[in-house]
């Protein structure tokens, strides 16, 4: 099964970056080299991959990735001008906070991680999934969250999404 | 100069203005984390608003002139965007990370929790 979840990820890959090869299409070359390849590929990465990656092939998820890009979006606009107020005013208040995350796998540490370094204030330094946290640099911590209970004010809507998507 | 090419002046504008923020946020922020802040937030979003500017003169192309090569183009800056997305971040929690190793404090700090993990770790 890891197998065939790398070989069609290469192939996807490989035909969207030959598109045009004939016409709008794809000539007969293109198609032959891209199996070549992506077998290849498959072999090589199958280990790496690991059983659990079919649960990439299900279309739900792949939605709620379509999903969640408007949600990462604005996040990032936000996030923008957020940094642009303190560019501009040079008020901060940084510090680097452990955040309490109910996450289960890699995956969901992954999105989580990378979104809310992409969004308002926040950048992850390193995430622990032995105590269950993450240790975040925040750019201007509010009195009196210092030691956050909870991760509501950190993550805002981005830890619910990370575990829905990642599981 | 039609409503197609004032939307991808638009998309270029707004890309140069937050790549030059995140130039500025190196230079006004204390240390490593907040300029990080700055470098990856800014250039990111200034890149997908570039990418969004190739794209939408790719497709205009595409549909005047029915050239393949503009739909090569749209697709491949559409995934180098994807790419930009997974790698930024990543490469900027990488640093940070390396940067807190090496010993590198954050400036101004009001708490350091990670300092303290570490500590406790090796006493």
């Amino acid at each position: 099964m890891p197998f065939i979840v790398a070989f069609l990820f290469a192939y996807i890959v490989w035909l969207l970056l030959t598109a045009g090869s004939n016409g709008l299409l794809w000539s007969t070359e293109e198609l032959v080299a891209g199996l070549i390849f992506a077998a290849i590929i498959g072999y090589a990465t199958k280990d790496i991959v690991g059983e659990n990656s079919t649960r990439f092939l299900n279309p739900v998820k792949w939605l709620g990735f379509i999903a969640y890009a408007p949600v990462l979006f604005w996040g990032m606009v936000k996030a923008n001008f957020d940094v642009a107020y303190r560019v501009i005013t040079g008020k901060i208040r940084p510090g680097i906070v452990r955040v309490p995350v109910d996450l289960e796998n890699d995956a969901q540490y992954t999105i989580l991680s990378n979104s809310i370094t992409l969004t308002p204030g926040t950048l992850t330094v390193e995430a622990d999934p032995e105590e269950k946290a993450l240790y975040v640099h925040w750019i201007n911590v509010p009195k009196g969250l210092e030691r956050p209970e909870s991760s509501e004010p950190v993550t805002g809507p981005f830890e619910k999404w990370a575990r829905r998507l990642g599981r | 100069m039609n409503y197609v090419e004032t939307l991808i002046y638009i998309f270029l504008g707004i890309s140069v203005a937050f790549n030059l923020l995140g130039s500025f946020a190196l230079l006004r922020f204390p240390d490593v984390y907040t300029r990080l802040h700055g470098a990856t937030k800014c250039t990111t979003f200034g890149t997908i608003f570039a990418v969004f500017a190739v794209v939408t003169h790719a497709l205009y192309q595409l549909h005047r002139t029915g050239d393949s090569k503009y739909l090569q183009m749209a697709l491949h800056s559409f995934i180098a965007l994807i790419a930009l997305l997974l790698t930024n971040p990543t490469g900027a929690h990488a640093i940070a990370k390396a940067a807190h190793l090496s010993g590198v404090k954050p400036v101004r700090a009001v708490v350091d929790a990670y300092e303290e993990k570490l500590g406790g770790g090796s006493e």
